[in-house]
């Protein structure tokens, strides 16, 4: 019987995750919807569930990925345990839109 | 997966099968509204559509009017239809292209009468209709009898997590059975239109794919306008999606696996000769892109939901899923299924398709769904520019 995960990431190599509980920081545990693979991670802001934080060090332009495809770009530096959301992502695709 | 379920259906006249027997009673126009909203208030049971547009508009868009109008009035759903207008020329035109498929309609004209002489006339026409309609029985169906359609709203991350790939299940195991599927959302797939892109059946397929999309996206890039807050949406965002790209792969989790078979502009009904999954050009807002797909034949719709969206149609059941667990326990009455177990791993994702495949044939045999006991009856025309 295996337990709930705290996390979980679309792909294996996606460089961020998903909070499926509202999360505090600290190490947590989840997996990888695709492979099934566990893991762990470090979380380093209380984020709430469906929210996603950084399993990577981006620098500012780095691409962010998820379902293993580029789902946006880092607009800030954000590092390993970040909560990333408006604030440090933006679309790629739709310059014009950004917070 | 158990023995094939026994599905009931109304067959119509045309041999098209709808799973409710809806009498309607459909204004042309604005204008006509109150008489038709009159007359369902006389005769209980009959359902009025009211509706924002229908007066000068011209060209595509005046197209699109009377497709959106005339495939709601033809869909397998609606037994019979009333039609009022205010002048008798474009009235007429709804309800002869209505009336191609067999099914009783009527119409009539405000101008010259008033709205107390059409309502008594018309309420008399839908009483019979209403007393006609009742004597349909349900039949035996098939999967592929059934047209269904897919798409979310107030979408979260956990729609691309577990409602997406719930719907996913169903809508490979409706293709598999013969059946016909239509997703749309055009905007809603810039970061993996190029997904959609390579399931295309073939090149012509891919092409008209590729300059709907193109067209669309210009659209909306020529405005230069900042996107964040209405796509996605700021429900969108408080469920923790980030950029149109992160909320589009979670939209494309929920079209299954399965080729697409063709593009079809708003409104417009796939080929019946060749079923499977279809592309419809629409807006991402969910009560437009129902009524669209709902005009194109769909009788039955899946709606993944993250956030809570209330959505219905009044002429499909919208059935509403939802992999959060939250929106799951704060908005029960809205929700058909949950699936948040998905997320803690309680079942896998076969296990939710065969959840999902349950409440379809229930509710394909006569239940409810929560948005019909809601009352929830959005009707809402697509616009493509200005009126004259």
């Amino acid at each position: 019987m295996t337990s709930a995960p705290q996390f979980l990431l679309h792909h294996d190599g996606d460089s961020v995750a998903v909070a499926v509980q509202d999360l505090e920081p600290g190490t947590l545990k989840g997996a990888s919807v695709k492979q099934g693979t566990w893991s762990t991670a470090v979380l380093n802001q209380a984020i709430p569930l469906g929210h996603k934080f950084a399993l990577v060090d981006h620098a500012e332009g780095d691409p962010i990925i998820k379902y293993g495809i580029q789902v946006g770009v880092a607009s800030a530096p954000i590092k390993t345990g970040d909560y990333i959301h408006t604030h440090n992502m933006r679309s790629y695709r739709w310059e014009a839109s950004r917070a | 997966m158990g023995s094939k379920p026994r599905l009931t259906g109304y067959r119509r006249a045309n041999g098209t099968m709808g799973i409710r027997n809806h009498v309607i009673i459909l204004p042309l126009d604005d204008l006509s509204n109150a008489a038709a909203e009159a007359v369902a208030k006389i005769i209980p049971g009959t359902m009025a559509l009211p509706h924002a547009f229908g007066r000068l508009q011209f060209g595509e868009d005046l197209d699109l009017t009377f497709r959106t109008l005339i495939g709601t009035g033809k869909n397998p759903n609606v037994a019979a239809v009333v039609v009022i207008g205010i002048e008798p020329k474009w009235t007429k035109k709804v309800a002869e292209g209505i009336a191609t498929t067999g099914k009783p309609v009527a119409m009539f004209s405000i101008e010259g009468r008033g709205d107390l002489a059409v309502i008594a006339e018309a309420a008399r026409v839908a009483a019979q209709f209403m007393q006609d309609a009742s004597e349909i029985n349900r039949e035996p169906a098939e999967m592929g009898d059934l047209m269904m359609s897919i798409k979310c709203g107030e979408s979260d991350t956990t729609s691309g997590l577990g409602s997406c790939p719930t719907t996913s299940e169903a809508v490979d195991r409706w293709v598999a059975a013969g059946g016909t599927v239509l997703f749309g959302e055009t905007s809603e797939l810039t970061g993996g239109e190029h997904l959609i892109a390579d399931r295309c059946i073939d090149d012509a397929c891919r092409n008209l794919f590729q300059t709907t999309y193109d067209n669309y996206i210009k659209v909306i890039e020529s405005t230069g306008a900042n996107l964040l807050g209405s796509q996605p949406t700021q429900g969108n965002i408080a469920g923790g999606l980030t950029t149109i790209e992160e909320k589009a792969l979670g939209n494309i989790a929920k079209t299954g696996s399965v080729p697409v078979m063709g593009v079809l502009k708003p409104a417009e009904e796939p080929d019946p000769k060749k079923p499977g999954l279809y592309f419809m050009d629409s807006s991402s807002a969910a009560a437009e892109c129902i009524t669209l797909m709902a005009a194109a034949g769909a009788v039955i719709h899946l709606f993944p939901t993250g956030q809570g969206n209330v959505i219905g149609n009044p002429i499909e059941p919208v059935l509403k899923l939802t992999a959060n667990p939250k929106t799951a326990a704060s908005m029960s009455e809205h929700m058909d299924l949950d699936v948040s177990g998905l997320l803690r791993f309680e079942y896998n994702l076969k296990e939710a398709g065969d959840r999902m495949m349950e409440v379809i044939n229930r509710t394909v045999n006569g239940r409810l769904c929560a948005a019909e006991v809601m009352g929830h009856r959005e009707y809402t025309f697509t616009k493509l520019y200005i009126s004259a």
